[in-house]
């Protein structure tokens, strides 16, 4: 089956400045696909060039099978962009800004326009420059949703929306992601892909250090430990992210499993979880250790 | 055309105030013609004893006695500069104000070439020029037929074609240069005009540099010398349309390439 999103050590530099390296995806038809990375990882940077706005400088990727430079204005009809900066013309209501952008694709998307607006309660008689970062996000969000596009491509999609349209957002993405539309979503806000995605690539550096479904990302052999009561740790090896509050002791391990069982029934312990550390902690790890986690 | 539309809808205001103030002028001057035409012997006799000034203007080569001679003197400096300086403004944000006003993104995340973006925009360019021109001459020969004058139609359209051809390539210019620009579009249109019509003006003054009339389109805007010899510079035309078409090229070769910030 033809991939949905292919990069072969797909490479974009700033003169010396880098973007990104030796960077490989495929990213399947149909799936959500999360993107994770800190602020200038890279992750733009990824978007811009599968998007033709920028060129690469070596490598190739393709979306749907199209070469993205030679084949840039297919992938264009089939691709719903949201920005992570959402800026529009100046002196232009929502609604024309919505009608161009249709204009722009040569469709009527009117019908779909309108149930977008209203689910997210976007006035469109207002004009974009009075808009506040999240009324605009939506215009954005109407203008990449509202074609029905067989992939979106969302880049920081939740900035300035408050949790409601957060979940209502993830809500309109998620039955697109049931019809068959792929999503390729690029965000540093971990909860957000591990909620939505069901695989997902690690960026740093510009350079693709992890790529697995989210639940293998998240599975390690360490434990997040939560404990009340008091329990001598000294000594004892593959302990992290330390953290104690009066009786409340939190932390990573990864160490010899019997050893803290045993230093536990040693000390007064009134309460205790043992738990899988969330996507956010693995990640901290990734970039602490240099890539390995 | 989709993105020739938008052009024109953007673009309106401005257009309308630089349409406005060019005709309103022209009309001005023809309004006052019949006015000044008794005095006019003296004020020619003047004019084309100013030595440098007479020849910078081309004033000792056409009367002022004449509605001709008059239109022709002040329609250079009026259509002439003005027509010039909102083709080169127009054209020199023309692509790169996408970049400057944070808009690029939008755009070019549509299915669109980088191509057919740069010819839609170029469509916009040339029929708002188109349309200056068509507003100017017909507000022109109204204030003309207003103040009963026989209206001197080949010159006219002569000299008209004349201005049309030089914002035609001042426009190409500049759309050129708008490519490379990400910023900073108004100073470098502005200063295009002001250079190439003062370089006209030099070429008028000082004989060893006559030359530089081939290379600004001032040169085959000179009404004095359209009206003299009956028709348009060919060789001076064709050396501005060479240029306007580099322009324009350099505009695709370049933008079709360009990293959008």
């Amino acid at each position: 089956m033809e991939k949905a999103i292919v990069t072969r050590d797909l490479t974009k530099r700033y003169g010396k400045a880098r973007g990104i390296t030796n960077l490989n995806l495929s990213v399947e038809k149909g799936e959500c696909f999360g993107f994770i990375g800190p602020n200038g990882a890279g992750k733009s940077t990824t978007i811009r060039t599968l998007l033709g706005l920028i060129k690469k400088t070596s490598g190739e990727a393709k979306v749907f099978g199209w070469d993205i430079e030679k084949e840039k204005t297919a992938i264009l009809q089939e691709v719903g962009y949201l920005p992570a900066e959402a800026v529009f013309y100046s002196g232009m209501k929502v609604k024309d800004v919505i009608k161009l952008s249709a204009d722009l694709r040569k469709k009527d998307c009117s019908p779909e326009a309108a149930v977008l607006c209203e689910r997210l309660q976007l006035d469109v008689t207002r004009k974009v420059e009075e808009l506040s970062f999240g009324n605009r996000k939506k215009v954005a969000i109407v203008c990449a949703l509202q074609s029905n596009p067989s992939l979106l491509i969302l880049d920081e999609p939740t900035g300035g929306l408050d949790p409601l349209m957060q979940k209502e957002f993830f809500d309109i993405v998620g039955e697109r992601n049931k019809k068959g539309t792929t999503v390729f979503l690029s965000s540093h806000i971990l909860s957000e892909v591990q909620q939505n995605c069901g695989r997902a690539a690690i960026i740093r550096e510009g350079e693709v250090i992890a790529c697995d479904s989210v639940e293998a990302l998240a599975k390690t052999n360490a434990k997040r430990i939560s404990l009340c009561g008091s329990v001598d740790l000294t000594g004892l090896s593959g302990i992290k992210d330390l953290r104690t509050m009066g009786q409340n002791m939190s932390f990573l391990y990864n160490g010899e499993m019997n050893g803290l069982l045993k230093r536990l029934a040693e000390g007064n312990v009134q309460d205790l979880g043992i738990a899988e550390p969330n996507l956010e902690e693995i990640f901290m790890h990734y970039y602490e250790k240099g890539g390995e986690a | 055309m989709t993105v020739t539309k938008h052009e024109l809808k953007r673009g309106k205001m401005s257009f309308f105030i630089w349409t406005g103030a060019i005709a309103f002028m022209l009309a001005v001057c023809v309004f006052l013609f019949p006015e000044m035409k008794g005095e006019m012997e003296e004020i020619s006799d003047t004019f084309s004893s100013m030595g440098s000034f007479t020849e910078a203007f081309g004033m000792d080569k056409l009367s002022f006695g004449t509605l001709l001679g008059y239109y022709a003197i002040e329609c250079g400096n009026v259509l002439g500069l003005g027509g010039a300086m909102f083709a080169a403004l127009t054209a020199a944000g023309m692509l790169c104000k996408e970049e400057r006003e944070k808009t690029a993104e939008f755009l070019l995340t549509h299915p669109l070439s980088r191509g057919r973006i740069v010819t839609e925009k170029l469509c916009g360019l040339l029929l708002q020029i188109v349309a200056l021109n068509l507003i100017v001459c017909v507000i022109t020969i109204g204030s003309m037929t207003a103040i009963g004058e026989e209206i001197p139609w080949k010159e006219m359209s002569l000299l008209h074609s004349a201005f049309f051809l030089l914002q035609v390539e001042m426009a190409g210019i500049c759309f050129g240069i708008s490519a490379f620009l990400r910023k900073g579009s108004i100073g470098i249109g502005l200063g295009m005009a002001g250079i190439l019509y003062l370089t006209n003006i030099i070429a008028n003054i000082t004989e060893s540099v006559e030359f530089l009339k081939n290379i600004t389109p001032f040169g085959y805007c000179d009404g004095a010398t359209i009206i003299a010899d009956g028709k348009l510079d060919g060789g001076k035309i064709a050396i501005g349309m060479v240029f306007c078409i580099i322009g324009i090229g350099a505009a695709y070769i370049k933008y079709i390439q360009k990293d959008i910030q």
